[in-house]
């Protein structure tokens, strides 16, 4: 965040404490929705947010700001469903601009085998609460007109699920928006202090160490993402996450409005436009887990390729940006809420590609966790103790990125 | 991009490998065999550095290999 940023917004800067009632560990969109949300609904304040870098410097910075409800599992859209209502509301009660704008989501089938799964997928959205239907390749037309439904002679559009629900929002306004109203409240945001240890008593977290100290804390919440196993680890915690990067790109500015967003999970490859009118993509993930965010060419080969298929007009347009986050992708593709089986710490992570798009529910359960220590009923499908129990919540088809 | 020399086919870029994971590592403070075998299955290691694991040549001699990476900068080493 440069200085002509902060002097826009109403960000207070504390110093830590020796202690605090909540510790949150990684002030992206996860920990500060948190924050937020217990303070505006559950009346915590004496809240600390620790962050390595700057605000929203990870994941929530660096996505592709879909925000979408159309997954395969009931748990699964239900909690995503949840997230797509508050975001609509999250302007208003932050009174911070995220700059939201629904734009509808078209899901793109190329194949029979493609077909049956979007409307598998339309079915289960149906009937758990997200509107979701499937549309003719005309239809699909009419909503964005820069389609070409022979897919390149290649991929023929033979129909697609529409989500209208679908939207995106500014991802870093959306950090500033619940570290503003936070902050607001009296929670301790503090950017720029790692965290390299956990204080243990006995088998309990008690706190963490700092550069800047030992901070001791009621409650622990790791909401780390990338290098959520170097936490972990601290307390001998064991995670079923590999860290894969995850590359995204802009062109320059297309000077037509480019209405819906546009995902094949076919080609798996999505494409949304940006307020600034630049045309936004990414892909799949890189196979092999690595904290290297190097840029690759051989990603903008592969994505320029499915992407040009389906959208010709691309071609015209010049690349001006590619960037990569690394995620957490959890065995089920599902994330990984709540308790961790150690006193005093609480985990939300797994978010691999998915996070943005969850921020205000996640904040909103793991609040409610906190504060009351109760699993919410709508997370209580996705705690750590799944593994253990043969009760994966596999939902690969619905990522969207592989 | 990441190139992988195979034993067989030589130096060949990552596209034609499919990874096969890291070699699994129970610690040794897990002792309980539920749990081992909790640990065996699902967790990983993870590590931001130096780690073994298999590839899958699939688009060349359909054969695995074991080497070593450095995750960090995602190179193999060896």
């Amino acid at each position: 965040m440069n200085e002509f940023v902060e002097t826009l917004l109403d960000l207070t800067w504390h110093q830590p404490k020796k202690s605090y009632d909540v510790v949150i560990i990684g002030a992206g969109g996860h920990g500060l929705a948190t924050a937020w949300n217990l303070a505006v609904k559950h009346g915590i304040t004496n809240v600390a947010v620790l962050e390595a870098s700057y605000i929203g410097s990870g994941n929530s910075g660096r996505n592709t700001t879909i925000i979408r409800a159309n997954y395969g599992i009931p748990e699964s859209v239900r909690f995503y469903q949840r997230s797509v209502d508050l975001y609509r509301s999250l302007e208003d009660e932050t009174g911070c601009s995220i700059i939201h704008s629904t734009k509808g989501l078209l899901w793109l089938a190329h194949t029979e085998s493609g077909m049956r799964a979007e409307r598998a997928r339309a079915l289960m959205n149906q009937a758990c609460g997200a509107e979701t239907v499937m549309i003719t390749p005309e239809e699909a037309q009419e909503l964005c007109p820069q389609l070409d439904l022979t897919g390149g002679g290649r991929y023929p559009v033979l129909g697609a699920s529409y989500h209208p629900g679908g939207a995106t929002a500014r991802h870093d306004r959306v950090v500033w928006a619940y570290a503003q109203g936070a902050m607001r409240l009296g929670v301790h945001v503090i950017p720029h202090t790692p965290v390299t240890g956990l204080l243990r008593d006995g088998a309990r977290v008690v706190g963490v160490q700092t550069h800047a100290g030992p901070i001791s804390a009621g409650v622990v919440l790791s909401a780390v993402g990338g290098r959520v196993t170097t936490v972990a680890a601290m307390a001998d915690l064991r995670l079923p996450i590999r860290t894969h990067p995850l590359q995204a790109l802009v062109t320059n500015a297309y000077a037509q409005g480019f209405g819906p967003i546009v995902a094949s999970s076919e080609l798996l490859c999505y494409v949304s436009q940006t307020g600034r009118g630049q045309m936004l993509m990414g892909a799949e993930f890189d196979s092999q887990p690595s904290y290297s965010m190097a840029s690759s060419y051989e990603f903008l080969q592969t994505v320029s390729t499915k992407v040009t298929h389906l959208l010709p007009f691309l071609r015209d347009l010049r690349i001006l940006r590619q960037w990569a986050g690394i995620c957490d992708i959890s065995p089920d593709y599902s994330p990984i809420m709540g308790f961790t089986g150690i006193d005093g710490l609480l985990i939300t992570t797994g978010w691999g590609t998915w996070g943005f798009k969850a921020i205000p529910a996640g904040g909103e359960a793991m609040a409610e966790l906190i504060a009351t220590g109760k699993v919410p009923q709508l997370i209580a499908s996705f705690g750590l103790w799944r593994f253990a129990a043969d009760h994966a919540m596999a939902d690969q088809g619905s990522a969207g990125t592989r | 991009m990441l190139w992988i020399t195979c034993p067989t086919c030589g130096e060949r870029p990552v596209n034609e490998f499919r990874f096969g994971g890291e070699l699994p590592h129970v610690p040794d403070r897990i002792t309980d065999p539920e749990q081992r075998n909790l640990d065996w299955v699902w967790m990983q290691d993870n590590v931001d550095g130096l780690t073994t694991e298999r590839w899958f040549h699939a688009a060349g001699c359909r054969r695995w290999l074991t080497l070593r990476r450095n995750t960090s900068t995602d190179r193999v080493v060896g």
